[in-house]
């Protein structure tokens, strides 16, 4: 393990560490088809930074059935293979009528501005919205929904960020539905996301 | 990730009284579009080796301030992109660099995004074969396998 932890600037959230012991000893099967958590407090209040720069929180960010994946734009292969997988889940959900958010929260706050996130996000998807924050307002989120990330020290420009990858279904009043590793293809995706939509309407 | 190559196999069956030697043939070198403020992009491609010793892989030249190799290894769900000093590539066999596990990492692209129908002239860098030049076509994301047009 060479990766310590770093200043205050590049911050560190170890609370995940325990998300994948949880995630398991607490997994149910969901009439959904997916394994869902009894009770999980996931999600909740977060205040972030839009791609215009302004400073927005949960309530206007999911106004509907919304996909959340943590990740950082520096990254060329995994954080863009799931985020499209996201949009596509999206793609196919719109031409059935089920409008869904996505959203992409960046753990890089050094490097991801509000212009690097949106455009990042408007590669994938017209509609993704793509935040980023203060490193305070990025570790609050992270930490509301039990995802990890930490930054390896030992280049201050081109550093590697470890990251959880699950997306979180979540939905406007009930907060947390359930949540996809990122084994599992758009269709699938899709077909448990408007499970879940249909139960909320 | 390795694929036994069948052709390399048999030139290993006719070549038993030549020297051994490695013959390194690259396909497939591509990289994906990135968006205008991208930092960095990946690259991937399939490596075979064609001779009959081993070789290595140990670095990626290009006009990037950094090149290096890398892979994603996942624990618990978390992604951990890690630097590799070299890959190998065993004789008679191909070693593909695809998403979701190795690729070539460029990175420093501010201001020169990869965008689609460029390409990215590079060298490969191998212990035995040498320098062996390579051309990556930059292409837009592919979802092979989803069957479903993303249109905008
Ligand atoms: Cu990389």
């Amino acid at each position: 393990m060479k990766a310590v932890i770093i200043g205050s600037s590049i911050m560190a959230v170890a609370v995940g560490l325990g998300v994948y012991t949880w995630q398991t000893t607490n997994a149910a099967a969901d009439p959904c088809g997916n394994t869902t958590v009894a009770g999980a407090a996931i999600g909740g209040p977060f205040e972030l930074v839009s791609e215009t720069g302004e400073t927005v929180t949960d309530r206007n960010v999911i106004t509907k059935p919304t996909l959340v994946y943590f990740g950082y734009t520096f990254c060329p292969d995994v954080c863009p293979i799931d985020t499209m997988r996201n949009a596509i889940a999206a793609d196919i959900l719109a031409e059935q009528g089920v409008d869904i958010g996505t959203v992409f929260i960046s753990v890089d706050p050094e490097r991801d501005t509000p212009e690097v996130v949106g455009h990042f996000t408007d590669n994938f998807h017209d509609e993704m919205i793509g935040l980023t924050g203060s490193p305070e307002q990025v570790r609050a989120a992270s930490q509301a929904y039990k995802t990890y990330y930490r930054a390896v020290e030992g280049d201050p420009e081109f550093y590697l960020v470890d990251h959880s990858t699950q997306t979180y279904l979540m939905f406007p009043e009930t907060g947390f539905a359930t949540f996809f590793r990122r084994d599992t293809p758009a269709e699938q995706v899709a077909e448990i996301t408007a499970c879940f939509a249909g139960r909320a309407a | 990730m390795k694929t036994l190559y069948m052709a390399g196999l048999a030139l290993l069956g006719l070549a038993t009284t030549a020297a051994a030697e490695s013959a390194i043939s690259v396909a497939d070198a591509r990289a994906f579009e990135t968006a205008p403020t991208a930092m960095a992009g990946g690259g991937f491609l399939a490596i075979t080796n064609t001779g009959t010793s081993d070789d290595t892989l140990v670095a990626v030249l290009a006009d990037f301030p950094r090149v290096e190799l890398h892979t994603t290894e996942f624990e618990n769900d978390v992604a951990r992109m890690i630097h590799l000093d070299a890959i190998p590539i065993p004789a008679g066999e191909t070693v593909a660099l695809e998403p979701g596990g190795m690729h070539v990492m460029f990175m420093g692209l501010q201001g020169n995004p990869l965008t689609e129908g460029e390409t990215i002239n590079a060298t490969l860098v191998f212990e035995q074969a040498g320098d062996v030049p390579v051309t990556f076509e930059i292409v837009k994301r592919d979802m092979a396998g989803h069957g479903h047009s993303h249109n905008h």
